[in-house]
């Protein structure tokens, strides 16, 4: 699918851009396109040097595996087929915490690390397990405590309360959530791996 | 509430730095030598994405560039409208899930056009806030781990983030109606 949209994006742009009469565009777009691209990854750089620093920390002090140990009930049920004290459940609850205490960019590292870990429990090294479409599935519905980036630009718009999204903000993404878990579970208990794959 | 909320997103990071090392201090174990151990992963990490993140920005860059993103968006609009759906958010609906950046522009533009406090910036922000870039997640995700199948990832994301979305839009009516 990632494919299909991909070749759809480049197609039609190139068609429009074509039928417009400016093509352009389409050559300006890629080379900007391909700027920003490097430069989010640079940017992560810095990010990723320091948490994974901190988190190997972490990691040799024991602090991972006990993490994943206390909050192991919850993951379980998510992460049926992940070994007990296997780092990777360590990995995936420090990257959920993060993500709900809204630290996005520390977040990152952390899913990263928890999916090299579930890559190493996956039998067929270029599909998707079933433990990384879940891992996907939570980081994508996004469990958000506090909006602070949207928080800051209603306040720099004057607005008469710029924390009154937290509450909506808050159900919303607890609905999406409940709706990312259900369907990924709908979903897990239809795929029929080749051979089982386990996780 | 929202101050305690506040609070914990000011504290959480600071305190996770200082509480890790001293504990791992505590338990022996060589603090400096273990970051950078691990802090090389990081390098790597980072730089392995780079071409998963430059192919998806070429290509979400030509379709907007284009004007093509802007004819997709004009075919849903009567059909959102329909249903009640104010339609200058319908255009988030398709950024959202392909460009944190592109959507987080979209919605202070929405803010700044409409006002924060009106139903529009309220629903862009919570809409903003409550869903996350699934094709970023995705790529940068399985791109750092050379995943080329996403199985079923994409579908379950994006059917989230569809629910994210609508949930996102009554939940703001429900609320400051």
């Amino acid at each position: 699918m990632v494919n299909f949209i991909w070749l759809f994006f480049i197609v039609a742009g190139f068609v429009v851009a074509a039928f417009q009469g400016r093509i352009e565009l389409v050559t300006e777009a890629v080379f900007d396109g391909a700027k920003s691209g490097v430069t989010v990854c640079f940017g992560l750089i810095s990010i990723m040097v320091f948490w994974l620093g901190v988190m190997r920390i972490a990691e040799d002090a024991g602090l991972l595996q006990a993490m994943a140990r206390l909050l192991s009930p919850i993951v379980r049920w998510l992460f049926p087929g992940i070994p007990r004290n296997h780092p990777a459940l360590g990995y995936i609850m420090s990257n959920m915490s993060a993500n709900i205490f809204g630290l996005g960019n520390a977040a990152t590292p952390m899913g990263i690390k928890a999916m090299q870990e579930l890559q190493r429990l996956n039998p067929h090294k270029d599909i998707a397990s079933p433990a990384m479409c879940t891992l996907l599935a939570l980081n994508t519905a996004s469990i958000t405590l506090v909006p602070t980036t949207l928080i800051a630009i209603r306040m720099s718009y004057d607005s008469a309360n710029p924390a009154e999204i937290v509450g909506t903000t808050l159900i919303a993404t607890f609905i999406s959530t409940l709706a990312a878990i259900l369907v990924d579970k709908w979903y897990r208990k239809r795929y029929t791996p080749i051979p089982p794959v386990k996780g | 509430m929202y101050d305690f909320v506040n609070l914990i997103s000011a504290w959480a990071i600071p305190v996770i730095i200082v509480f890790i090392p001293l504990y791992a201090a505590y338990r022996k174990v060589p603090v400096y030598e273990s970051f950078v151990d691990g802090a090389k992963d990081g390098f790597d990490t980072a730089i392995r994405i780079i071409p998963h993140l430059v192919g998806m920005m070429v290509a979400i860059s030509v379709f907007r560039a284009s004007g093509a993103m802007d004819l997709f968006i004009g075919w849903l609009k009567p059909l959102c409208e329909e249903i009640g759906v104010p339609s200058e958010i319908i255009p988030l609906a398709f950024l959202r899930p392909i460009t944190g950046a592109g959507s987080l522009a979209f919605t202070t533009d929405l803010i700044s056009q409409f006002g924060p406090d009106s139903m529009v910036g309220r629903i862009a922000s919570t809409i903003q806030g409550s869903t996350d870039t699934t094709l970023y997640v995705i790529t940068v995700y399985f791109g750092a781990i050379g995943i080329r199948k996403a199985g079923y990832a994409l579908k379950v994301g994006l059917i989230s983030d569809a629910v994210g979305f609508i949930a996102s839009i009554v939940v703001c009516y429900l609320v400051f109606m």
